[in-house]
């Protein structure tokens, strides 16, 4: 056993020295953490195919549980966003590029990243489907009103007429970028999909303080 | 004095019965009442039975009279004819003065019948309903005053005359004068004289005529319940102007539009209404039509108000939007009066709210609602769907709906007001305290720009904003606690705002954002963020320093090295505020010493250099406000700040930055070395040119400085040359008491040269600087009798000249009552010039300068007790002054003013001592109190005039001693 935790860390060195160079925000001691963390998140799992790396319903949880996430869809989306590989498992190196992104990604990194998980069918538009499908739980509905759909639909033509400056009705990828650097607030203007500062904080405090002094 | 015997009150005085009346309060005049009522004769209550008035008749004064003659008790009775008269006197003042107002009321004003002819034209439109055929002016040409009679009938108070054609009757030819309105004999045309004559009985108003000449009128009018013919003709007039409004502003448009203009008018109506109190309105007949009896009564209703407003106006907005789909006439009455009453009343509750908690306020403005006047702008409803957004969404959704409502020209009043009516406002306090940094950022950004209205910051102060911004200074986010202090910045425009921000902390919080590195080259993105949080704190400072309290609370939570160190900022944007705040607290003693300092003169003097007007005009504001000190304007000097104050001279369109900086010269030519500077740099020649075309604010600090510059000789000839004796002399005629004060001293100082003298005499300045000393303020006395003394001594015949102001010397020694000691010391010194001439010293003497003079001698001011003595010196040399001088106790006093530290006071005592000495009886009062001693020690001073002085009071003390003894001894 030794033996093999041994070689596990030297491996685990290794692989994290090339991933800190590979991605932009972690040096190697804060990569070589996450991979740790990575590991013991995959330890927990079902051990049939613990190679391939985190499942889309445990990624889901993490985001759930770590990041406050709710949404459902907007965690698919997450998720399918950290699998770049699209074979449904979260590699280590996904999780790792994934993260440097979803912690410490500069606007540029961002606006990419969020377009990435509002673009729906992947086609590289929003169109006002995909709005109206993210938006359509974001209002309170009235029992009163007539057409419960009337609020969500008008608020996707108020965001069109906010960001899509080509008047195409659906937002290209530029779009986004001008109206998110425009407005910084609009970067999750259809969802929630990255962490917010405290939770960032405390998911770094746990992961590469206290993963260090185990 | 006062007797209690439930349930009245017997009161012996009259003091008591007033104090009485006052502890009655709002019950006041029913109390006075009751009171007349008990005492119908109080006359007789107080001298006796026998005084008692018979109804219909006052012969008490003469029975009084008689008495009188008779001569027993002669004493007593006078007093008490002296009382009745008095009291008779009162009774027809109080009689003609409420007679006036009364007549006021009932005479009719061209105004008046010019709303009641409106009125009835407006009778005559309708078919079927209509009371009257034809309502018409005989002359369409209206004078200035209002008349449209010809001059030569205006004169017998006739305002116009009218055509009214019923429909029963013959036309009735109608004239209205201020007298009442009766039928004439028919005017057509001018020129039948008779035709003017009265043929029937003079009626109340228009109404009450044709109601009496035409049935028809009398019986439609009371049908059709216009609420008009029982009033008194002044409210009339008022509910008649409304209805006017409506039918003459927009006259072709439709009834719906009416309807929605009903609650916009009954906004109008309430404000106009809001100091009257709770006066009843009287509905007019279109909004009876609209089923709107009484929408006001919910604006007492003051408690269930605060929750209901949002939803209920809400609610009353959705019904008004499907009202413009719907077809109005559809509309059911109820549902149409609950609609109009609902936003009258929140518009009523709001306004209540603010009359009734802001009594304070200083630069706010009122309630301005009405302006709007027109439709709803569609912002409005796109701004209400929002704000239900904001409402009824999750953070996506309110983020969405947030950076759409800043899409808005939230610059502009329809939409700040439209936020605010649809409860946007509460809406985004209230994120204001989620957790959601995002919704947080984007309600602040908005709250920022539509806080620069000031109905709106009261809302936000109401709704308890500030508090919550003041807690998100806190914030570890950056942008959150730019935001919130940016938006502190401009609510906390008014005094409870700021007293807000104060009593929760918020003034230590602000101070510890101005802790950043100011002025490193090259700033990380997060040191530029430090500083902008910086500059936003220092706005909101700004704002909150002109409260004497913040002054004080900044400066104890440290904020004067913080703001020191932000004044080496290279920015223009940081720089204004700091400066903002800087020369507004330099109001403040502690603030003043501690600029000087921490050595942030240099840095004004600096920034005086920039090309920025206002950074330049607060830096010279705040020079203006610290170079009261000494210190201080040397410092300015040292850094070689007046030049460039002497250059924003040429900045004479900027009003704000000329008073600034012209203030700034005024207080640093208080120094003489600055002035030599000033007249290096030509700065004279300038100001004289600012004299003319001035706002009053630049025109104190011009002529304030030209008054410091003039005490240099030189800078005296440089005024003269350059024209400014004329406006100087001009501004005397000013009612501005700091400008008045300032004018005095500069005239006076330039009286001092003989050519300029000349000049003033010529523009009768010194008649103008007399009138001067009838100003109420006694500092504008002061500085008119300052600057009177060197026009007495430099003036040509200026004992002619003194006398020819009629009742002048009475009035400058009648100044002596006065209980200011400067005013005192001044008149004194002018009192010393005038009376160098003999003829004007025989005057004053007559109006008794000498036993005032004496009266004052027990002071221990310095200042006045030299021209005091000055004064007393000069009077002597008049008939039996000296003497006078004597019995009225004033030597004594003199010669303890030889213990004075003052030497000026010396030479001005021991002249006055030796004048009073060639009266043997003063000598012996002065050996008596010590006064050899004190001379002899005097006579070996520097001073020549004072030497002499002494000596020659010593040598008249001594040859009485000498003539004493010869008498004694023989």
């Amino acid at each position: 056993m030794a033996e093999m935790s041994a070689m596990n860390r030297k491996l685990i060195q290794n692989l994290a020295e090339t991933l800190s160079k590979q991605v932009k925000h972690f040096n190697k001691t804060e990569a070589e953490c996450l991979i740790r963390l990575f590991n013991g998140l995959l330890g927990d799992q079902s051990d049939r195919r613990v190679g391939n790396g985190l499942d889309r319903g445990k990624f889901r949880n993490i985001l759930h549980n770590t990041f406050g996430m709710t949404d459902d869809m907007i965690m698919d989306r997450v998720f399918r966003a950290f699998d770049k590989d699209n074979d449904s498992y979260v590699s280590v190196k996904e999780w790792i590029e994934g993260l440097s992104i979803f912690l410490r990604g500069t606007l540029d990194e961002k606006i990419k990243y969020c377009f990435d998980v509002y673009d729906l069918n992947g086609d590289g538009y929003i169109s006002r489907e995909e709005m109206f499908h993210m938006l359509k739980n974001s209002l309170i509905r009235q029992p009163t009103e007539e057409d419960p759909d009337e609020g969500i639909k008008d608020l996707v033509e108020i965001t069109l007429k906010k960001m899509d400056h080509d008047h195409d009705s659906r937002l290209s990828y530029a779009d986004f970028e001008k109206a998110v650097r425009d407005e910084n607030l609009l970067l999750e203007a259809f969802g929630t999909c990255l962490p917010d500062a405290k939770s960032i904080l405390e998911f770094e405090q746990h992961a590469f303080q206290d993963t260090l002094e185990h | 004095m006062l007797q209690l015997t439930p349930p009245s009150i017997s009161v012996h005085s009259f003091s008591q019965l007033s104090k009485i009346v006052q502890l009655a309060t709002d019950k006041k005049l029913k109390e006075v009442r009751a009171c007349l009522e008990a005492n119908r004769d109080p006359v007789a209550k107080m001298l006796g039975p026998s005084f008692a008035t018979v109804e219909g008749e006052d012969s008490s004064v003469l029975r009084l009279l008689e008495e009188v003659k008779e001569g027993d008790q002669a004493k007593e009775t006078e007093i008490k004819v002296k009382l009745i008269i008095l009291l008779q006197q009162l009774d027809t003042q109080l009689l003609s003065s409420s007679l006036k107002q009364i007549s006021q009321e009932v005479r009719l004003s061209p105004a008046a019948v010019k709303n009641d002819v409106e009125l009835l034209k407006s009778f005559c439109s309708e078919g079927e309903t209509r009371v009257l055929t034809s309502v018409q002016y005989t002359s369409d040409y209206e004078f200035t005053n209002g008349c449209r009679t010809p001059p030569w009938r205006q004169v017998h108070g006739e305002i116009c005359y009218l055509v009214i054609k019923p429909c029963d009757t013959q036309p009735l030819h109608i004239t209205c004068s201020t007298a009442g309105v009766f039928l004439n004999g028919g005017i057509r045309q001018e020129g039948e004289e008779n035709a003017y004559d009265r043929t029937s009985d003079v009626y109340r108003d228009l109404v009450t005529l044709l109601k009496s000449k035409s049935p028809h009128f009398a019986e439609n009018i009371n049908k059709q319940d216009f609420a008009v013919q029982e009033e008194p003709p002044t409210q009339k007039v008022q509910h008649v102007e409304l209805v006017d409004a409506e039918e003459q502003g927009q006259p072709q448009r439709s009834y719906e539009h009416q309807e929605k203009n009903v609650h916009e008018k009954a906004r109008q109506q309430l404000v106009q209404n809001k100091p009257g109190g709770k006066k009843k309105l009287e509905p007019s007949l279109k909004w009876k039509n609209l089923g709107l009896a009484s929408p006001y009564d919910e604006a007492d209703d003051k408690k269930s108000k605060k929750n209901a407003v949002s939803e209920k106006f809400a609610e009353a907005q959705e019904k008004m939007q499907k009202k413009a789909d719907v077809s109005v006439s559809s509309l059911p009455g109820r549902q149409s009066s609950n609609k109009t009453k609902t936003p009258g009343g929140v518009g009523g509750a709001d306004d209540f709210s603010e009359s009734s908690s802001e009594s304070e306020e200083d630069e706010e403005q009122p309630e301005r609602r009405t302006e709007s006047n027109t439709d709803l702008p569609s912002e409005y409803w796109q701004i209400q769907k929002l704000v239900k957004y904001l409402k009824g969404g999750n953070q996506t959704a309110t983020v969405i709906a947030l950076c759409s409502m800043r899409d808005f020209n939230l610059a502009q009043e329809t939409c700040q007001l439209a936020i605010r009516d649809v409860g946007g406002l509460e809406v985004l306090i209230n994120l204001l305290d989620t957790e959601e940094i995002k919704c947080k950022i984007g309600s602040l950004k908005i709250l920022k720009e539509i806080s620069r209205n000031s109905q709106i910051r009261r809302a936000i102060a109401d709704l308890g904003g500030l508090q919550t911004m003041v807690k998100i200074l806190d914030s570890p986010d950056k942008d959150l606690k730019y935001l919130a202090a940016e938006t502190i910045a401009n609510v906390a425009k008014f005094r409870r705002a700021r007293r807000t921000v104060r009593q929760h902390g918020g003034i230590k919080r602000l101070v510890e954002l101005l802790d950043c590195v100011p002025d490193s080259a090259a700033l990380t993105e997060e040191q530029e963020k430090d500083v902008e949080v910086a500059r936003c704190g220092a706005l909101a400072l700004w704002s909150c320093s002109k409260s004497t309290r913040n002054k004080e609370a900044i400066r104890k939570a440290g904020g004067i090295p913080l703001l020191a160190r932000l004044l080496k900022s290279p920015h223009e944007n940081m720089l204004i505020p700091v400066v903002g705040t800087l020369q507004e607290c330099a109001s403040e003693r502690s603030y003043r010493i501690a600029i000087q300092m921490e050595g942030m003169i240099e840095d004004l003097v600096k920034n005086l250099n920039c090309d920025n007007h206002e950074l330049q005009m607060h830096c010279a504001s705040a020079i203006f406000k610290c170079a009261e000190d000494k210190r201080t304007r040397d410092l300015v000097r040292q850094c070689e700040g007046l030049q460039p104050l002497v250059t924003l001279l040429s900045q004479a369109d900027n009003k704000q930055l000329l008073a600034a900086t012209t203030g700034a010269i005024w207080k640093c030519s208080i120094s003489m070395e600055n002035v030599a500077k000033f007249q290096d740099y030509k700065a004279l020649e300038t100001l004289v040119g600012l004299l003319t075309d001035q706002p009053e604010e630049v025109l104190v600090n011009v002529v304030g400085a030209l008054g410091e510059g003039a005490q240099k000789p030189a800078n005296r000839a440089t005024i003269r040359k350059c024209g400014g004796i004329q406006p100087l002399v001009n501004l005397l005629t000013g009612t501005n008491q700091a400008l008045l004060v300032n004018v005095t001293k500069a005239v006076g100082a330039c009286a001092t040269e003989l050519e300029n003298m000349t000049i003033i005499d010529r523009l009768d300045g010194v008649r103008l600087l007399w009138s001067l000393l009838k100003n109420p303020n006694p500092d504008v006395q002061a500085s008119a009798a300052w600057a009177i003394c060197p026009c007495i001594e430099n003036a040509k015949d200026s004992g002619e000249m003194v006398r020819s102001f009629v009742g002048g010397l009475e009035l400058i020694v009648n100044l002596l009552k006065s209980t200011n000691k400067e005013v005192l010391a001044s008149v004194c010194a002018a009192i010393a010039k005038i009376a160098k001439d003999e003829e004007n010293l025989a005057v004053i003497t007559d109006h008794g300068v000498v036993p005032m003079l004496a009266k004052l001698t027990n002071t221990t001011d310095d200042k006045l007790r030299r021209h005091l003595a000055e004064a007393i010196a000069r009077c002597c040399m008049w008939g039996s002054n000296r003497v006078l001088f004597g019995e009225a106790g004033a030597v004594a006093p003199l010669v303890r003013y030889l213990k004075s530290k003052d030497t000026s006071v010396h030479q001005a005592t021991a002249q006055a001592l030796f004048q009073l000495s060639k009266d043997p009886n003063n000598c012996i009062t002065m050996h008596d109190n010590g006064v050899v001693k004190l001379l002899l020690g005097m006579m070996g001073s520097t001073d020549e005039v004072l030497q002499e002085a002494a000596a020659g009071c010593v040598a008249n003390i001594r040859r009485l001693a000498l003539a004493n003894e010869k008498a004694r001894y023989g």
